[in-house]
């Protein structure tokens, strides 16, 4: 099996590539990477003349719901998500039913994934048993088993003490662990920012501090523990400014910010529509545009959608008992690339790490996030030049709680290849 | 609705001796005008009403008791309109019961407004009688309802309008036939 | 005479009018206080009309004074009483509105625990929403019937001075008469603790005041909201008794504003908790008067409305 890409504007961080290549490849794995291969006959070719090709996208935050709410999004579902989204790997939340926090959950995923193919699913398992924030999960046991992180996600590990042995005993297995910085005593029933549009609206609100005494506390325990320490889906710019010292002070940490904060701002809540409630909330523009710097300077990482399905039931309801989130997988891509690389606020060789370079790293996966002889051939390759709307009926998602829908712009996916595989392409459906 | 003087049928002395006439009548028609009540309609019934009170003052130097009524909140045509029409107030200050009214607007035409008056007369208590008395009667009635006093009939075809001017109001007493503009 | 125009389909807050929307109300209202005295309290106004009453909160004030106000329009009334409780666990809002809808009322007239939901009930019912109450958000009518009641007593609703006193935060009553205020152009105090006055309400148009001396100061209108003791329990302040030593009105501090001032309080009253037994019923109170005019200024809200059966907007 083998396939040719021929003419694309190769851009590979990790191997400090961007120029015209060519690229082989045989077996799911990459052959050969030259200025000019010569055509063979016989073997499937794509032609990329005016495309970018990057190493294959990875989105390190997601939630599939299976197993549990498999009315909401499937391993399936989530996979065709996914590769049209352009991402060749995605790691899912521990949140399920039952949670993902022993071995036969994540292996019983892993062989689902492996049923499914299309695209490579690493599970995060979680921190602590059940998500209860108490007891620590069998770490070790679960990375044999195939976890790749640990995150108690949207619990949020509250104890001090807990995320400091979680930290330590992960230094051990340098698997990292993901916080999503939220002080539950704060936020408490909080819906969206708080702030004059919290108060004028009447909705309860989620103080910015909520997420930064976590994002301080976690990073002053780092600075001893020295472990990986990574925040996902930081809102605030107090946060990012919290990472930058951080960084300067060499405490090793990495972040993530959403499409969603990196493009809205907490204004739209006042529609009460509840597709704009998510958690952390939308936060002010200023915030916003901070977070944006934190892209440019290097202080965030990724960029990761924190893709949480829900059903159109779910969402239809007055906004305080609707359930927080929105889908992701299908649309990063294409509003960060129209709204922040077109508009010349990233470059596409920033855009490549976000997506891509950086995720692998953070996540420990070897082989992966760089276009290499021998590694797996998992590549995105997009045409910055043709135009997209965002519609319901193109999502593979099961759900459709999209901030997105309706928006318009310039450049989409034009094939997700997944080792080897063209597991999507925009011109063969 | 643009709309243009197509006639001028009254000027002030015109209106004035009618008012008097209007008055006198009135009286003779009711002996006992300690019994009678006057009950303008909002809002030009209103000024009419109390013209034909100061001058049966000046007549017979008694003071009949006058009361305002706004009779949007019986409208039939309520449902028709784009916007609820607004409501003015209604200020009767004395017991309309067994009292002897007289009911007065400016102009009948269909007698909508004359009907829906009524039932809200009755709303507020049981008078001995009611009497209608109107400046000018245009006819084209659509209900059986016919004025008991009249300044003047004046016949008139359905797309014209008749306007009572009224110094209170408008600045001069004149009664003109407006018909829309292009016919 | 100037006809006034009133284009709205909804009620859903203070905000979406306009001062003209507003002085129509209240224009309308003041025309509906004379059928409240009448022997014979109805006008055939809203006759064939059905105004449903779906209450999700404990109000019988408010449903009641909706009540009257539709049955002296000669509207059809139903009174549709639930629970938030009942509401997570089984119908939803929106399957509960979509079947009373069936039934084809012309307004339905909303209280619900959840602020937004009356605005949510616009994306998809036919019928005219009226919001009756939403979460910690809006409470129209409660602050349109205090205009008229300051309208009547002080003769004007401009270049006033305007003190509201207490849990702004979660006050849905605070709210409306901020944004109503704000139109008229009249100066606000909020007077509470910081913990129930956040300095951003000053983006909404009003001077925050810890003190309640200073709030109070050359008022002529001093508005006493409510205190709910679970607010102390979740440490919002220490204990009722130390709220009441800071933020009760009294005597002594009500002298501080204007000798015309008006006190004025939503209800229910907490007595000797927010206000001193004897102020509630003293010269300057203006409470049960409140409670009257709630009933024209709903009869205007209905009529207005009138009820018309629209396209929703998706």
């Amino acid at each position: 099996m083998k396939l040719l890409i021929k003419n694309g504007r190769l851009i590979d961080p990790a191997g400090a590539v961007d120029q015209i290549m060519d690229i082989l490849i045989e077996n799911g794995r990459f052959r050969e990477i030259a200025k000019s291969i010569k055509k063979i006959s016989g073997c499937p070719t794509i032609e990329a003349k005016d495309m970018v090709v990057s190493p294959g996208f990875i989105d390190m935050h997601t939630h599939l719901r299976e197993p549990g709410q498999e009315n909401k999004e499937s391993i399936e579902s989530g996979a065709r998500a996914a590769v049209h989204g352009g991402f060749t790997s995605i790691a899912c939340m521990a949140n399920t039913e039952p949670v993902n926090d022993n071995r036969s959950v994540t292996e019983y995923i892993i062989a689902r994934a492996r049923q499914v193919g299309l695209v490579n699913i690493f599970p995060v398992a979680a921190v602590s048993r059940g998500l209860l924030g108490e007891n620590l999960v069998e770490m070790a046991d679960l990375v044999e088993g195939g976890a790749v992180a640990f995150s108690d996600d949207g619990h949020c590990v509250m104890k001090a003490d807990l995320i400091r042995k979680a930290l330590e005993y992960a230094k051990m297995l340098d698997v990292p662990i993901i916080e999503h910085p939220e002080d539950h005593s704060i936020s408490a029933e909080g819906q969206v920012n708080e702030g004059f549009i919290s108060y004028k609206y009447g909705l309860r609100g989620m103080l910015k501090a909520a997420e930064e005494v976590i994002v301080a506390r976690d990073l002053i325990l780092q600075e001893r523990i020295q472990s990986r320490l990574h925040l996902t889906h930081i809102s605030t710019a107090g946060s990012v400014e919290l990472i930058r010292n951080a960084r300067k002070l060499k405490t090793p940490v990495s972040s993530d910010a959403t499409p969603h904060h990196l493009l809205l701002n907490e204004e739209l809540v006042q529609s009460y529509n509840p597709v704009y409630k998510v958690k952390p909330p939308l936060r002010t523009e200023a915030d916003r545009l901070e977070l944006i710097r934190g892209l440019q300077d290097g202080t965030i990482d990724c960029i990761a959608s924190d893709h949480a399905p829900h059903t159109r039931d779910d969402k239809d309801k007055e906004f305080e008992f609707a359930p927080f989130g929105v889908i992701g997988m299908e649309t990063s891509f294409a509003v960060v690339f129209d709204r922040l690389v077109r508009r010349k606020l990233l470059t596409i060789n920033r855009l490549v790490e976000l997506f891509s370079t950086n995720p692998a790293r953070v996540l420990g996966l070897k082989n992966r996030g760089r276009v290499k002889t021998g590694f797996p051939a998992d590549l995105t390759i997009f045409d910055p030049k043709k135009r997209f709307k965002i519609e319901e009926k193109e999502f593979r998602s099961k759900a459709n709680n999209c901030p997105f829908l309706g928006w318009e712009g310039q450049g989409a996916v034009a094939h997700t290849i997944v080792s080897g595989n063209i597991v999507y392409s925009f011109k063969t459906r | 609705m643009d709309e243009k003087i197509k006639a001028k049928i009254m000027d002030d002395k015109k209106m004035k001796r009618t008012f008097q006439r209007l008055a006198m009548e009135i009286l003779e028609q009711n002996r006992e005008a300690e019994n009678l009540v006057l009950i303008g309609i909002q809002t030009r019934g209103v000024h009419v009403a109390r013209r034909i009170q100061q001058l049966v003052k000046e007549l017979e130097n008694i003071e009949i008791p006058l009361g305002i009524l706004d009779i949007t909140m019986f409208r039939d045509d309520l449902h028709k309109h784009e916007q609820q029409p607004a409501v003015k107030k209604t200020q009767i200050d004395f017991s309309i019961e067994d009292r002897d009214i007289i009911l007065i607007d400016d102009v009948v035409f269909t007698g909508r407004t004359i009907r829906a008056a009524m039932d809200s007369i009755f709303e507020l208590g049981r008078p001995a009688s009611v009497q209608l008395a109107v400046f000018i009667d245009r006819g084209h009635r659509e209900m059986p309802i016919s004025p008991d006093f009249k300044g003047k009939y004046l016949p008139t075809s359905r797309r014209e309008r008749v306007k009572v001017m009224l110094q209170e109001i408008d600045g001069k007493d004149q009664v003109l036939i407006m018909e829309p503009k292009g016919f | 005479m100037k006809e006034r125009t009133f284009r709205q389909d909804h009620l859903l807050g203070i905000e979406q009018l306009s001062v003209g929307d507003i002085e129509t109300i209240l224009e309308t209202a003041e025309a509906f206080i004379e059928v409240s005295s009448r022997e014979v309290k109805k006008v055939p106004a809203l006759k064939g009309k059905t105004v449903v009453n779906l209450f999700f909160e404990n109000s019988t004030r408010t449903r009641s004074s909706f009540e009257i106000a539709a049955k002296r329009l000669s509207a059809d009334l139903i009174n549709f009483n639930s629970s938030i409780s009942s509401l997570k666990k089984g119908e939803t809002l929106k399957d509960t509105v979509l079947t009373l809808e069936a039934m084809n009322p012309h307004i339905i007239v909303i209280r619900h625990s959840a602020s937004g939901s009356p605005h949510y009930l616009t994306t998809f019912a036919r019928s005219s929403i009226v919001n009756a109450g939403d979460g910690f958000h809006e409470h129209p009518t409660q602050a349109l019937l205090d205009a008229l009641t300051i309208q009547q007593r002080l003769k004007t609703l401009r270049g006033l001075k305007i003190a509201i006193v207490g849990d702004i935060l979660h006050s849905r009553v605070a709210r409306s008469n901020i944004l109503l205020h704000h139109k008229l152009g009249n100066e606000i105090a909020l007077i509470g603790p910081p913990s129930l006055v956040p300095l951003e309400f000053e983006k909404m148009g009003a001077r925050v005041h810890y003190d309640i001396r200073r709030g109070v100061k050359d008022a002529d209108v001093v508005m006493m909201l409510r205190v709910q003791e679970e607010r102390g329990a979740k440490n919002y302040f220490p204990s009722i008794r130390e709220y009441r030593n800071r933020f009760a009105i009294n005597r002594e501090i009500f002298a501080l504003a204007k000798k015309s001032a008006i006190l004025m309080h939503p209800g229910p009253i907490n007595r000797d908790v927010e206000i001193e037994t004897s102020m509630a019923d003293g010269e300057h109170s203006v409470i049960l008067q409140q409670v009257t005019n709630g009933i024209a200024v709903r009869m205007a809200v209905l009529y207005l409305l009138k009820g018309e059966i629209h396209e929703a907007l998706n």
